[in-house]
């Protein structure tokens, strides 16, 4: 029995072991002098897992008397995880050598919090769930403030550490008085008491669990500290907390509103849906002020998550299946322009000034357009693949009834293209003013032109992603 | 061979189009000539050899969507191989006659290229014409149909630094789409009543159509007359008949070869085509088509009447081309189409010829149009007078009467006038017509005495320097000359004189020949054709009675009350479909003498005015307009149509279009747009801005106002109260 239980968590054991391994290795040996390889080492490890989950047995396997589940909706989002935690890292490795940043820690942290995120999504038991939460957590809150010497960045991980405190609370709250109207902590026994005519006091455990969640995915109101973090923190560990957590968190939510509380869609589908009607607008509205790029994708980040939770909302198999394919269009579009943030530098130092970016085009005509495509899939032009992301949610709104939702959701995506296209008429039509070197790293411009590819290739195909995120809803919601 | 008489113009129109730089501009309009030439000769030996059997030619698929299918394919019978040569002889005339009219335009500055573009043009517009009458399905002709519709609004549009071209384009091209619309109606409904689009299908459900009703604009109609209607819309539009004819006139703004080619000779004669065309249709709907001969009737009167008094060369040949277009309707609204087609044959020959004379006379007198500045040309331009007195000869309808001896016109209008004395058994259409031909006459004769008799008048120098056109503007001419000399003796026979040449030109059933037989005996047994006529019908009432019983079954819409109609049985064979217990060819060919003879004294009561007016007392039509001043303001203002219209609709949509841009647009629209964009959310961004303190307790304080509105809403909505 014990023998099943621990080949179903196999991935997360090696990640956790080799994650003590290597900080364990790494202290007796080089230390900071290794870090450069340990990151390649990690980010390879990543894709090797992010491989054999994927392309191993497919099934349903429960472990720990169903706390753990693997299931083809968790292996899709730990995919997602793996890949997009390995992209980040190695673009980041350059950026944060370059500055003195590149501790050996870092990929340790990093591995550490995506075995959080992992057995985040698939929790099968609250305390499963919070276990992942805090191990995921932990680790970010020490990455935000990995530049000791700078006051943002430790500014950075202090709010972020003690919102999270809040958030963790509130999670742990809303836990308790599920536990204590559901009688356990099993998300299959919660969604026995939780159907029908579900007690109030479940239905509040239900708000505050999803509070706490809302709180890693930062939907409106539990996102302000979102742009100060992405603002604060080093630029590579903003790119990281943009893709691999949210997908964790956004994964969590939906396995705990369908998993446990699937009987109470009626409930819980106004609750997020007031919380992707005021993502989607306030992400929109705010990011109009903004001149720094990295706050910028952070109302960005607000707004796309307001978009995925518009798919969760629906409350149906196509809404989840919906949610996923956005959340990865969401992390591909984000790896590749954290890809073209990292190169942006004049002189050596960083520059986030998007103003820096006024004539970009005429430098660069190359990378100009692979930013174009970006920026116009983001704000969800077609042909691009952001078009497909937001077409796919708002069909899965609309279909559950939710037509207001849909139409604030178009709305409110007319109000951000503003802010991406902005980006794009700086770069095409801006003013003369002190231009902007770039970092000639390979590796980025070569993130940045893949993603970009992506965005044009994946309208026509996308990568066999529908079948599998449809496979993977279909196991979440039945 | 059809194929590459089809494709023949395009290949030329592509080449000349967008490779003339290489081949050069005087290869470009060699080649698209000499391909035109070609399909001409094919043309013609398609048209000689025909069988009876109408062939389908399959060129490629269309469109294919649920029960819709379409391909491109050619319908081959009498109808088609008429039009092939009327169009690709005159548009090959008109390609030969151009190389000399156009080598030096005054319109084009030094250096500028635009022959290669024309004979692009023409070609392009000849491709579409012949897409539109090959067509064995209505999509196609549409496409066609539209495709002349482009052609002929570039071609007008040609000289498009004249403000007065381009406006003359956009009219012909927005007329048109009043046209189009009802067309498309057409389409529409004769798809959604049969479920097929393709002529044989829906040629074979005529029967059946005329006992459907189908409600349109919150009222029951009988789908087939309403069906010919809405497609006679269309080709009221495309033949410039009353109402949608101010596009025609206007049309005379392009250059003169196109004015020949397309304003009178082929895309004109569309709507007629597309009438004969649909004659297993009209056949059904006896109320529409007597609104058909109505009108028909009325435009060639309206038309001749504004001919009577326009000193524009062109417009006076234009308001003849409107009004002849006038008789071949009367002539297939009461149902003799093979009379329509043929005035449609004859017609293309004399009144492009009139046009290329015209543009001849323009030519020589250095682009000025006004008649009151011709005068005593004869001698100047010698071939071109000839040639114009064969048209006018022709147009005019000079031959001996109660013979076939005459001029193309002679026999065809003639054919007509008795056509529609037996049709209308002598009323209101007939009349009308014997008018038109005595005010035909005048002004073809106002025409030619005021052009090339008379005394010069106008500007001496550039009498001084008329000069006969080149020998490629007068070939043309000649040939066309023969046609309109010897097309109306050739084909009369086929046309309209014997009832079983007709059969066999048309490829139609036989159930004429005995009423042939009765013409030629002379003995008119109304008895025995009407015993032919009930057997005929019994015959195919019970052919589509069966036919009914095992089809409907056998459709895949029995569910569908709409597609209860799709065709049973089959098409009628032939070209064209006359109804079997129809007697007009026979009437006609028995009216009495005086309605045959009728036309030609009208003709010559026409002629003897004209000669009185402008050869005996030039002084006369002065003071006979200030005898009659308002019925001469009336007849050269046009009858007020353009007025009328511009009053109407054109005023009316301005200021909506106005109110539309200014107050919904620019104000409401736009306004709101700016107030949002400028004004409202720039204040919701410094809202954000400001609530983002970056104070930890700010944030905090945040979340818990959120969850406290979050639990307040799920007390008052959820759970179990």
């Amino acid at each position: 029995m014990i023998q099943a239980d621990l080949n179903t968590i196999a991935p997360e054991i090696i990640l956790s072991i080799y994650a003590m391994v290597a900080l364990v290795g790494a202290v007796y040996t080089g230390k900071d002098k290794i870090a450069g390889p340990l990151v390649w080492l990690t980010a390879g490890l990543f894709v090797l897992l992010a491989a054999w989950i994927g392309l191993g047995s497919g099934g349903t396997h429960d472990a720990f008397g169903g706390m753990f589940k693997d299931d083809a909706f968790a292996r899709f989002a730990k995919v997602t995880i793996l890949v997009s935690g390995a992209a980040v890292l190695v673009m980041g490795q350059d950026y944060m050598s370059r500055r003195n940043l590149l501790r050996f820690e870092y990929p340790v942290l990093v591995s550490l919090s995506v075995v959080g995120m992992m057995m985040m999504v698939s929790a099968g038991d609250l305390m499963a769930l919070y276990m992942g939460l805090e191990l995921q957590s932990l680790a970010l809150y020490v990455v935000a403030s990995l530049r000791r010497d700078s006051v943002r960045s430790t500014e950075a991980g202090m709010k972020y550490f003690v919102l999270g405190a809040l958030s963790s609370g509130l999670l742990l709250y809303g836990a308790s008085l599920t536990y204590g109207y559901a009688g356990t902590t099993l998300f299959s026994g919660i969604i026995d008491a939780a159907s029908g005519n579900a007690p109030l006091g479940l239905l509040f455990g239900l708000v505050f669990v999803t509070a706490g969640l809302a709180f890693k995915v930062s939907a409106v109101p539990f996102h302000m500290w979102t742009p100060d973090v992405y603002e604060g923190a080093p630029t590579p560990i903003t790119a990281f907390f943009a893709t691999a957590p949210k997908m964790a968190a956004m994964a969590l939510l939906a396995r705990v509103l369908h998993d446990a509380f699937g009987g109470v869609v009626g409930d819980w589908q106004q609750i997020i849906a007031l919380m992707a009607v005021l993502s989607m607008f306030l992400g929109a509205v705010a990011a109009i002020g903004q001149t720094n790029i990295k706050r910028l994708m952070a109302y960005s980040s607000i707004a796309h998550m307001g978009f995925a939770l518009m798919g969760l909302a629906a409350g149906t198999a196509f809404g989840v299946q919906a949610l996923l394919i956005y959340m990865v269009i969401y992390v591909t579009m984000n790896v590749g322009t954290f890809a073209f943030i990292l190169t942006m530098e004049r002189d050596g130092e960083p520059v986030t000034d998007i103003a820096s970016l006024n004539l970009f085009a005429r430098a660069h005509p190359g990378r100009a357009m692979a930013v174009l495509f970006l920026m116009f899939s983001l704000a969800g032009v077609p042909p691009f693949l952001g078009f497909f992301g937001k077409f796919y949610v708002l069909r899965a709104a609309y279909d559950a009834g939710l037509g207001w939702l849909a139409v604030a959701g178009v709305i409110a995506s007319v109000i951000g293209a503003f802010y991406y296209l902005r980006i794009v008429y700086y770069m095409y039509f801006g003013e003369e003013g002190a231009h902007l070197d770039t970092n000639k790293s390979p590796i980025l411009w070569g993130f940045l032109v893949a993603t970009a590819a992506v965005m044009l290739i994946g309208s026509a195909w996308m990568f066999g992603v529908e079948g599998a995120a449809e496979a993977a809803a279909a196991t979440l919601v039945n | 061979m059809v194929t590459t008489i089809l494709f023949a113009p395009l290949v030329g129109a592509i080449i000349a189009g967008f490779g003339w730089r290489t081949i050069g501009e005087k290869g470009a309009q060699y080649l698209t000539t000499g391909l035109l030439f070609l399909a001409c000769l094919l043309s013609w030996i398609t048209f000689l050899g025909l069988g009876s059997e109408t062939q389908h030619i399959h060129v490629l698929d269309f469109i294919q969507s649920g029960t819709l299918e379409t391909s491109w394919g050619i319908r081959l019978d009498r109808l088609t191989a008429i039009m092939l040569i009327v169009v690709t002889t005159v548009s090959a005339l008109v390609h030969l006659y151009s190389l000399g009219y156009m080598a030096h335009d005054d319109n084009w500055g030094e250096g500028e290229h635009y022959k290669a573009r024309f004979f692009a043009y023409l070609s392009f517009f000849t491709f579409a014409m012949l897409m539109l009458v090959t067509s064995d399905n209505l999509v196609q002709m549409f496409f066609g149909w539209e495709g002349v519709g482009v052609a002929s609004y570039l071609l007008i549009g040609f000289y498009y630094k004249k403000p007065s071209a381009n406006a003359a384009a956009i009219k012909a091209f927005v007329v048109n789409r009043v046209g189009d619309f009802g067309f498309a109606l057409g389409i529409f409904g004769l798809f959604f009543l049969t479920d097929s689009i393709k002529f044989d299908d829906i040629f074979a459900a005529g029967p059946a159509l005329a006992e459907t009703t189908l409600r349109f604009l919150w009222t029951d109609w009988n789908a087939a007359n309403l069906l010919a209607f809405l497609l006679f819309i269309g080709a009221m539009g495309k033949s410039a008949q009353l109402f949608l004819h101010t596009w025609l006139p206007d049309a005379m703004e392009g250059p003169t070869p196109v004015s020949a080619l397309i304003h009178a000779a082929t895309m004109v004669t569309a709507g007629v085509f597309l009438v004969c065309r649909m004659s297993p249709l009209m056949e059904y709907a006896p109320e529409t088509m007597a609104f058909v001969t109505f009108l028909g009737a009325s435009t060639a009167f309206v038309a001749a009447t504004i001919g009577l008094v326009q000193n524009d060369i062109k417009r006076v040949i234009a308001y003849s081309t409107m009004s002849q277009l006038g008789y071949m309707f009367v002539a297939a609204g009461v149902g003799v189409y093979s009379v329509a087609m043929f005035h449609l044959l004859t017609h293309a020959f004399f009144k492009a010829m009139l046009f290329l004379g015209a543009g001849s006379v323009i030519h020589a007198m250095h682009h000025e149009q006004d008649m009151r500045n011709y005068g005593n040309l004869r001698k100047k331009i010698p071939y071109t007078f000839w040639a114009m007195m064969i048209g006018t000869l022709a147009i005019t309808g000079v031959g001996i009467p109660l013979t076939t001896i005459g001029f193309a016109g002679f026999l065809s209008k003639d054919a007509i006038i008795e056509s529609a004395y037996a049709g209308t058994n002598g009323g209101y259409a007939f009349w009308m017509l014997v008018v038109a031909a005595l005010f035909t006459s005048f002004y073809s004769w106002r025409l030619m005495f005021l052009t090339f008799y008379g005394k010069a008048r106008g500007d001496k120098h550039t009498h001084e320097h008329a000069h006969e056109s080149p020998m490629v503007m007068l070939v043309p001419l000649g040939v066309l000359a023969l046609g309109a000399i010897f097309s109306g003796m050739v084909f009369y026979g086929s046309f309209f004189g014997d009832h079983d040449k007709m059969n066999r030109f048309f490829g139609m059933p036989a159930h004429h020949a005995a009423d042939a037989g009765h013409g030629a005996t002379d003995t008119h047994g109304a008895a025995a054709t009407d015993t032919h006529a009930e057997v005929d019908t019994h015959a195919e009432a019970a052919d589509h009675g069966a036919a009914d019983d095992h089809a409907a079954p056998a459709t895949d819409h029995a569910n569908d009350p709409h597609a209860a109609v799709i065709a049973h049985g089959t098409a009628p064979q032939g070209a064209i479909y006359m109804s079997p217990d129809s007697t007009v060819i026979d009437d006609a060919h028995h009216a009495p003498k005086w309605v045959k003879v009728s036309p030609f004294v009208a003709m010559i009561l026409g002629f003897l005015t004209a000669y009185w007016f402008y050869i005996v007392n030039p002084a006369m039509p002065k003071k006979f307009a200030d005898a009659q001043r308002p019925l001469y303001l009336f007849l050269l203002n046009k009858w007020y149509f353009d007025e009328i219209y511009d009053a109407i609709f054109v005023k009316p949509a301005m200021a909506l279009g106005r109110f539309l841009w200014k107050r919904g647009d620019e104000k409401v629209i736009d306004g709101t747009l700016n107030g949002v964009a400028l004004g409202i959310v720039p204040f919701f961004t410094r809202l954000a801005g400001r609530a983002q303190t970056g104070y930890i307790f700010t944030y905090a304080f945040a979340m818990v106002i959120g969850i406290v509105v979050l639990i307040t809403w799920m007390s008052l909505t959820g759970g179990a109260e």
